[in-house]
């Protein structure tokens, strides 16, 4: 197997999962990746593997893709158990196969989640995280184009904090690497990102409740604070965004149960 | 939003009434001790002259046993179900053993509890030595040696204390977790604090059946 170890390159043996279609039985397929720089992206090793099954006649592997830098969200495959392989803060496109020795062999499962069903192979459906977004992933008030920088002031803090809740790319790594499959990272970091800055501060409660409904509705489980959504995010996003959710929750909760009291001593 | 429905408002649930019957354990471990110094026979006699503080500590903790119960099956189970197909390889950056079994710790606990119940509280359980001591008084002391003298009652309370020990290494910071008390700076205080009390309960429960099993308790 190490014939290739004085160029560099290297053979690998690839475990893939393949499906033909949603409803379809899958299995898992081995597959050769021969003469593998340590410069390919773990997608660009796929493309040589694709490459291969054209020349011999078969199927190539379906997966989702598309800048390939990073910020897209798009690359989604489990490797060795792992969404995007289990590397800190690495999508799929950014593993690179130096990562990897030859000789290795290489689990590629799909995100697995109810939410997320299977459409081929590698690739499956996320549109449950966009119903989330539907549901309560925006602020309702028209805000006219553009604001002048710095018509409403934002502290440093504050503004760092929506940002660092702003930086999914929407993947789903959180919703594949919880065992529950569950979207409290996703759907914690949208809600402190608004609840954060005086624009969605208003509609906070209402968007709370909306976002656990959207998510009960879409088939995502429940929060049993594995954290380990955290850990496969390619981008970092930290479960003090899930706390900073059930926060939310509780508040809405009493001003929901004190505002219904006060309405019925009227 | 609805308290015990809502993904989060049952979360939420649990984890008042996990906290609860926390504050519950430090108070019975705290109890428990008297037994060291020969001095639980005056403490049983002491807490049975209060019998608001022990009734309503029965009605709540009984509540909150089974609110926290019934919620843990039926969210599990929903887990389960959100979660059809699991990985072939399986590998966890951060997910512990504890967190990932807390169902089966809690399900022995709750055994444990039903068990101790029976044993110390309704005491009908083969064996109990139930007497009264020279002061004419309840003799918890006897009752319990005569019931940790014998293995594997004694090797099953540690088992249990081990559940214990697991259940709350992870749900005493899963707890601020849920209630919205947590930040990146205090999840890993939560999580040390969740470490040291579980340990606490670990040593402090198990070391009374262990050193009256080995006869240094007599």
């Amino acid at each position: 197997m190490s014939a290739h170890a004085s160029d560099g390159t290297m053979n690998l043996k690839l475990i893939v999962w393949r499906q033909k279609g949603p409803n379809e039985p899958g299995k898992f397929e081995t597959y050769e990746a021969r003469n593998i720089t340590p410069h390919h992206s773990f997608l660009e090793m796929m493309d040589v593997v694709n490459e291969d099954l054209i020349k011999e006649g078969k199927e190539p592997i379906v997966f989702d893709h598309d800048c390939r830098e990073g910020i897209c969200g798009m690359c989604s495959a489990v490797v060795n158990g792992v969404p995007h392989g289990g590397f800190k803060r690495t999508t799929l496109c950014q593993l690179h196969m130096r990562k990897f020795k030859d000789g290795d062999a290489i689990y590629i499962e799909p995100w697995r989640s109810r939410a997320f069903p299977i459409v081929k192979d590698l690739m499956v459906d996320r549109g449950a995280l966009d119903k989330l977004i539907q549901a309560a992933g925006y602020i309702s008030a028209h805000t006219g184009g553009v604001p002048d920088g710095n018509a409403t002031p934002i502290g440093k803090r504050t503004a760092d904090y929506a940002m660092d809740a702003a930086e999914c790319i929407g993947c789903g790594a959180c919703v594949a690497a919880c065992p529950n499959g569950a979207a409290m990272l996703f759907a914690g970091a949208k809600i402190s990102q608004y609840a954060e800055l005086p624009q969605g501060q208003v509609e906070a409660p209402e968007r709370v409740a909306a976002m656990i409904n959207a998510m009960a509705e879409n088939g995502f489980g429940n929060c049993t604070n594995h954290y380990e959504c955290q850990a496969a995010c390619p981008k970092g996003i930290d479960v003090k965004f899930i706390a900073r959710m059930n926060r939310e929750f509780v508040k809405a909760l009493a001003q929901d149960k004190v505002g219904a009291l006060a309405q019925s001593g009227k | 939003m609805r308290l015990f429905s809502d993904s989060i408002g049952r979360k939420v649930v649990m984890a008042i009434t996990g906290l609860l019957m926390v504050l519950f354990v430090i108070g019975h471990l705290l109890g428990n001790f008297s037994i060291f110094a020969h001095g639980i026979n005056a403490y049983a006699e002491k807490l049975h002259h209060l019998p608001a503080l022990v009734w309503g500590n029965r009605v709540v903790m009984g509540l909150a046993v089974i609110v926290h119960v019934i919620l843990a099956i039926q969210v599990t189970m929903e887990n389960q179900a959100a979660k059809p197909t699991k990985y072939k390889v399986e590998r966890y950056l951060k997910a512990t053993f504890a967190g990932r079994t807390m169902i089966w710790t809690g399900l022995i606990l709750g055994a444990f509890i039903v068990y101790h119940l029976l044993q110390f509280t309704i005491r009908k359980t083969p064996g109990l030595v139930l007497e009264q001591d020279a002061l004419n008084r309840f003799d918890v002391f006897t009752m319990v040696v005569s019931q940790f003298k014998v293995g594997l009652i004694a090797l099953l309370y540690v088992v249990a204390m081990g559940g214990l020990f697991l259940h709350l290494k992870h749900g005493i910071q899963s707890t601020f977790q849920t209630l919205g008390l947590s930040n990146g700076v205090m999840l890993p205080r939560y999580g040390a604090l969740g470490k040291v009390l579980s340990s606490v309960f670990l040593v402090g429960f198990v070391a009374i059946p262990v050193t009256i099993f080995f006869g240094i308790l007599k």
